[in-house]
């Protein structure tokens, strides 16, 4: 059984953003850009999956220009087996990397393909639920616990009501959330060996996937910032001013 | 046909807060309808509530066994079907939204914007990326408007409506590959929802255990507040998920959030933005917390809580 797994190029989770100017965007300009972190989780748990025997081949896919294979390289030494880079230098929007993934899919034909939830850059909470639907396959996001059992995954989900469970046959489609697992900690010898791992490079037109209409983003703005308050000195001064204002 | 679908967030019996709040945004759109769905096993006492929200036109009732749980890929082919009569069709984001709705605009072919945080046009949002670090102003594609709203920024509409009810049929093949196991809740008790609550008592990681959180439930006990906590609590199992708030919990604006041994990552403050009043409570005087609150108090949380509760 193979796996796919996705990985995108993201700015650092570390990073406090700028908003340009005149509001065409944030600034990237020597950001420190690192693996989305929600992706991480899901290489690790592609990871898990063969350590235990479940699987037999990870495959780490990345969509975007030629710097992106950095995070596939991260994918790489931290254990999956190859790499495919769907080189482009276009934005791609969730739409058209679901149909990018199920062209992958179709060709690899993974039992799982897992996915971070979101990415933390344009968090659109899509791509997943996206190939799901193209390939009409079984989704379950928001993922804290997989278990697969032969041709069906066990997944426990985060929800708002709490934790739900959904049993789904394979192939499927699996977004993570944070609590699924810790990503381990990549060694420089795996670093070294990572090297030597093939990278396969594709392009959108090789895989014949039609760029679906995009959301256009017309401009980029810092959000409304919140008054600075004050400090209080005592608990009697904040019930006095909780008070006032018919708080409690 | 310039209408719009709202999707009905339910658990069979009552109709979730976040529809109200997504009618709200769905009737800023200036068209001719704002219809709502509910897709349920009955389903028929949701379908009434939802009725009673100002400015629905018509509430569609789509009765299936298969809908007795939301599961996105069972409701996705039914809301595509019904799809064809609106030009926009929206969700609350809540993971209920979430889930469904890029599985419904994929099938049809169209993007999906998520997050909707104001509406310029019937065609032009504003939602935030970045952890709502940068607000970002998008057009949508031609076509179907798929959105999912963000509740925070809305208000839900009022209860004076009184739109009929129409029960539905849609015949669509459904997969058989996915089915619902079970739900875990925390089981809140007489607590608020945390996403309704006009007050929320918010405890971090310096609340330090599981135990000590009841220091934190006590006093939203006395406040009749909903209970938070930031990721670094529920992370370290002082309490379940369903309480987290923040960029990847869940995002609240209550009139009243306090917020005690939370630091303030930017991701935890992503999801209390729109909060009225924020109260934080912590021992570091330079926790980042202190940036947006409107009240600040540096000091020890349980005597605080503690002589809060005995002001109160």
């Amino acid at each position: 059984m193979k796996i796919l797994v996705g990985v995108k190029r993201v700015v650092d989770y570390n990073v406090r953003i700028q908003v340009k100017a005149d509001g065409s965007g944030v600034a990237t300009d020597g950001v420190k850009m690192s693996m989305n972190p929600f992706d991480e989780i899901a290489v690790e748990e592609a990871l898990r999956i063969k350590e235990a025997g479940k699987a037999e081949e990870v495959i780490a896919v990345t969509i975007g220009p030629k710097v992106c294979q950095e995070q596939l390289r991260t994918a790489l030494a931290m254990g999956a087996d190859r790499a495919i880079h769907v080189e482009t230098d276009d934005d791609i929007q969730p739409l058209t990397g679901a149909r990018i993934l199920k062209a992958l899919a179709d060709k690899e034909e993974p039992k799982i393909v897992l996915l971070g939830k979101q990415a933390i850059d344009d968090d659109n909470n899509q791509t997943a639920q996206m190939l799901g639907a193209l390939s009409h396959w079984p989704q379950a996001t928001f993922a804290s616990e997989v278990e697969i059992n032969g041709d069906t995954a066990l997944v426990t989900r985060e929800i708002d009501a709490g934790l739900e469970t959904l049993s789904v046959d394979l192939p499927a489609v699996i977004s993570v959330d944070l609590r699924l697992n810790e990503p381990r900690y990549v060694k420089l010898p795996d670093i070294m060996k990572a090297k030597r791992k093939p990278i396969e490079t594709v392009t959108v037109a090789d895989l014949n996937v039609e760029v679906a209409g995009s959301v256009k983003v017309l401009k980029t703005s810092a959000p409304a910032k919140r008054q600075a308050g004050i400090k209080v000195d005592s608990v009697d001064e904040l019930v006095a001013v909780l008070k006032e204002k018919g708080l409690i | 046909m310039s209408k719009v679908l709202v999707i009905a967030e339910h658990d069979g019996s009552q109709l979730n807060g976040s529809t109200a709040r997504a009618v709200a945004c769905a009737s800023e759109l200036g068209l001719e309808a704002v219809d709502v769905v509910v897709l349920a096993s009955d389903g028929s006492s949701v379908a009434d509530q939802a009725a009673k929200l100002t400015g629905v036109s018509t509430v569609l009732l789509v009765q299936n066994p298969v809908n007795e749980h939301a599961v996105a890929a069972l409701l996705a082919p039914q809301i595509e079907a019904l799809a064809v009569d609106y030009s926009h069709v929206f969700a609350p984001s809540t993971t209920f939204g979430k889930d469904l709705m890029p599985r419904v605009a994929a099938h049809l072919g169209v993007p999906q914007i998520s997050d909707i945080m104001r509406v310029e046009s019937s065609t032009v949002f504003d939602r935030p990326v970045y952890a709502g670090n940068a607000v970002v102003t998008v057009e949508a594609a031609e076509g179907l408007v798929v959105g999912t709203v963000r509740t925070a920024s809305y208000s839900a509409v009022t209860e004076e409506g009184s739109a009929s009810v129409e029960v539905r049929g849609v015949s669509v093949t459904l997969p058989s590959h996915t089915r619902y196991e079970g739900l875990k809740t925390s089981g809140g008790g007489d607590r608020p929802d945390l996403q309704a609550a006009a007050k929320v008592v918010s405890g971090g990681r310096g609340v330090g255990s599981e135990e000590n959180f009841s220091a934190i439930y006590g006093l939203a006990d006395k406040l009749g507040a909903g209970v938070g906590a930031s990721r670094a609590a529920v992370d370290a199992g002082f309490i379940p998920n369903d309480h987290q708030v923040g960029q990847t919990g869940k995002i609240i604006a209550p009139e009243l959030y306090m917020a005690f041994g939370i630091s303030g990552a930017i991701q935890h403050l992503a999801g209390i933005k729109d909060a009225g009043t924020i109260v934080a409570v912590n021992k570091d005087a330079d926790a980042p917390i202190f940036e947006v609150a409107d009240y600040g108090l540096v000091g020890d949380l349980f005597e605080v809580i503690e002589e809060l509760e005995k002001a109160l």
